[in-house]
């Protein structure tokens, strides 16, 4: 039936081919709650569920319904999608893509595996993951490790066109989820240890051919700003607002990539997304603001011009990336409706902004330990208004080069990483999974080679001291910018929230969890141990009138990293305890799906 | 262009020296120091630890370019990742000139259950210009002379290393 009415409405899009269509189409489709149709669920990126089969009192009683192995063994980040009947499951590289019939045994409809030259899987920063795929217009896109964008026939997995975003042997490579907007499939892109000078793009659904790119950084015509009516906390940003930050050509190398995931609201029209570290990491060799990297943008969808712009960590001193993923939600901030923008960035801070104007509303610590600054200035009448204050002392840039830089919190890795937080409208708070990881950071002088590592910082990372949880996961008000309640975790929890109608919310970690904790109280209703390490998205979908939770397990990632091996143990010799244990005393590679549901 | 130096070099040591190395089991004492470089007995590069932990500088300098240019994949310390091999291992058997050959020109293992692949760095001034002291740092962890740490103290910059990275890298 849906199927049928689904084939109905792909053939009225063909033949009137409206930007407006497809947009409504999506639209509509993510708001049927038994689906989902885009990586976060929703353009408002609120990873939240009307589905309340599975509720607080029940969610106890949960079992596995049904399992999947991907027959790939590397880090798996992101999470299937669920269209009408079919659920799309995407692995790292190769990039794989499996089309399951959940009407009929979930069994393979197809399955797509690209071509790819093996030589990019070193050029990718932090292991070979992907994100997820994007539904639009009855295709499947998926954005492959070596940048190319290749749009599938979501019926029978046949390509339809493919595009090459970007340059792997300069270091270019493709981790991020599309996101489909109208007439449009946008993408980032990632290589900010390789000194790409990253964008996003916007293709057409239909042809694959480019509309417009904006870059991160570079002359005022390729950052797509209109140096009168494109603002920054209210204000013009001015002409060569971006190469006035840097010295010489460094822009053409500067990173500012953009691998997050990005939202969209339709009523303004606005994408939204952050821009990551400035390449290299030694501040020394790059003096100036940067921009825009570490930057929330507010770009139209049609044109591509920036609307706003907001610099959270200028002049970067310790890769705090600004990717992550920027929440929409409606709510009352003394005592007026806001229409908001709620965005946990890797340095540290929770940032609520309007995301009508950019004005910035709150910037609070998420977890008590950050120490590189005493807060951002809010003083609208201040010269450095909407500036975080940088701590001599943990300035790396101030300490310089060739200087250890010891105790920083948080790490590189942020108070949170790509793994998105869920937003519930009932309870009104965001639900956030957090590394609590602290490092040393020494940078010191590197050279450029195009396609390699232009890092120029050595690190070590360890729990803040006195701690020996590495993760919490956490709620938080994004109105006040206070926790809610916190529960610790022994490792960074590296895995994409859930919220639901029944009261539940659901995230994995990275020993390989399951877990479902009451939204309100944070108190932990039950817990399943799947086959590895989760640093995949919770997703849920409604099949045959019944509520499903399913989540890709596979450790990896840049968890995979330092946790594998355990994190450096300053006590090293005096007998290793609890949170610094090696992750890999808990579990082994292996993607897999698992798939949960209530008792018959 | 330091690529074809470094595969002519590594060629040579094989030729010269491949069988003794074969094992890879040679002793790592140094024998003998050259302006600041320590030398074991088939005139590798090897690491000097003092009984009060001072470090030579090759094993600190490489402390600091592992951590940049290696940890990402081979994880902090040189104990691995979910997908690349811990060299603390690895250096326990591996020669000098296997190495600097498998540094220099990277490597491959794609099979139909696994695709790690290395880059080659031999053109990669930050790794190509301080593969000694990569070497002399992931042959100390190899040997368990320098532990899970930082180390805390070092000798002296050698003025033979800084002409080398001078000439290496360029104008600084």
């Amino acid at each position: 039936m849906r199927k049928v009415l689904f084939a109905t409405c792909l053939g009225a899009m063909a033949t009137f081919a409206g930007a407006a269509a497809a947009n409504d189409e999506l639209s509509k489709m993510s708001q049927d709650p038994k689906g989902w149709v885009m990586p976060a669920g929703s353009y408002d990126n609120q990873r939240y569920s009307k589905l309340k089969q599975i509720n607080a009192a029940n969610v106890g009683k949960l079992q596995v319904a049904w399992t999947f192995s991907t027959g790939v063994l590397r880090g798996h980040e992101g999470g299937p999608l669920i269209v009408g009947n079919t659920m799309y499951v995407h692995t790292p590289f190769p990039n794989k893509v499996y089309a399951l019939d959940l009407s009929d045994e979930n069994k393979i409809v197809w399955k797509y595996e690209p071509k790819q030259d093996p030589n990019v899987i070193p050029v990718m920063c932090c292991d070979t993951v992907n994100r997820g795929v994007a539904y639009g217009d009855g295709k499947i896109f998926l954005h492959q490790a070596d940048t190319t964008l290749v749009a599938l026939d979501a019926k029978t997995g046949k390509a339809e066109w493919t595009t090459k975003n970007g340059d792997p042997d300069k270091g270019a490579t493709g981790t991020s989820a599309p996101l489909v907007v109208k007439d449009k499939v946008l993408i980032g892109i990632s290589g900010g240890e390789f000194g790409v000078q990253c964008h996003v793009t916007a293709y057409d659904l239909k042809s694959g051919k480019q509309v417009w790119r904006a870059f991160s950084e570079g002359p005022d015509d390729q950052i797509m700003v209109d140096p009168e009516k494109t603002t920054v906390l209210g204000k013009p940003v001015g002409k060569d607002s971006s190469l006035k930050t840097w010295q010489g050509d460094q822009w053409k190398i500067g990173g500012g990539c953009t691998w997050g995931w990005m939202a969209y609201d339709p009523g303004l029209n606005l994408v939204y997304y952050g821009s990551g570290n400035p390449s290299t990491w030694n501040p020394k060799q790059r003096p100036g603001d940067n921009k825009w990297s570490m930057t929330i943008f507010a770009r139209d969808a049609d044109t591509g011009v920036a609307k706003w712009v907001y610099q959270m960590t200028p002049h970067d001193e310790w890769d705090y990336d600004g990717v992550n993923e920027m929440i929409l939600s409606d709510q009352q901030v003394g005592g007026a409706a806001r229409k908001l923008l709620t965005h946990f960035d890797r340095n540290g801070l929770g940032y609520t902004l309007d995301r009508a104007t950019g004005e910035l509303l709150v910037a609070e610590k998420y977890d008590p330990k950050v120490n590189w600054t005493s807060g951002v200035d809010m003083d609208k009448n201040s010269p450095t208004y909407g500036r975080p204050k940088v701590l001599d002392q943990y300035s790396t840039d101030k300490q310089g080069e060739d200087h250890n830089n010891k105790g920083i919190c948080p790490a590189a890795l942020g108070t949170k990483d790509e793994q998105p937080a869920a937003y519930s409208p009932e309870t009104q708070l965001f639900y956030v999974p957090t590394n609590h990881v602290c490092m040393d950071y020494e940078p010191f002088k590197v050279s450029y080679t195009a396609g390699q590592p232009y890092v120029g910082a050595t690190l070590s990372m360890y729990p803040p001291p006195g701690e020996s949880n590495m993760g919490n996961f956490i709620a938080w008000d994004g109105k006040t910018g206070k926790i809610a309640w916190s529960n610790k975790e022994q490792f960074s929890v590296w895995s994409g929230a859930l919220a639901t109608a029944g009261g539940v919310v659901f995230y994995g970690t990275l020993e390989g969890y399951l877990k479902a904790v009451d939204a309100k109280t944070g108190k932990e209703l039950y817990k399943f141990k799947t086959p590895s390490g989760i640093i995949g998205n919770v997703t849920t979908y409604e099949h045959g009138g019944k509520q499903y939770v399913a989540v890709l397990s596979g450790v990896g990632g840049w968890a995979g990293i330092g946790l594998a091996a355990g994190l450096t143990d300053p006590t090293a010799g005096l007998g290793a305890v609890g949170g610094y244990a090696a992750l890999s005393n808990y579990t082994a590679l292996g993607g897999n799906l698992t798939v949960f549901a209530l008792p018959q | 262009m330091h690529k074809i130096w470094l595969v002519a070099a590594t060629m040579a040591l094989v030729a010269s020296g491949g069988t003794v190395f074969a094992d890879g089991a040679v002793d790592p004492t140094a024998i003998k120091s050259e302006d600041g470089k320590y030398l074991d007995k088939e005139g590798s590069p090897t690491f000097k630890v003092a009984s009060d932990g001072t470090v030579d500088w090759y094993t600190y300098s490489g402390y600091r370019r592992y951590h940049s240019e290696c940890h990402v994949c081979h994880g902090p310390d040189g104990m691995g990742s979910t997908y690349a091999p811990a060299l603390k291992d690895s250096l326990k058997t591996m020669s000098y000139p296997d190495f600097l050959g498998a540094v220099a020109s990277g490597r491959k293992n794609v099979s139909s259950s696994q695709e790690n692949v290395m880059p080659a760095f031999g053109d990669n001034p930050n790794v190509a210009c301080y593969m000694d002291d990569l070497y002399v740092y992931l042959r100390a962890r190899a040997s368990d002379a320098v532990g899970r740490v930082r180390p805390a103290k070092h000798e002296d910059k050698p003025p033979a290393a800084q002409q080398a990275e001078d000439s290496c890298m360029g104008k600084r």
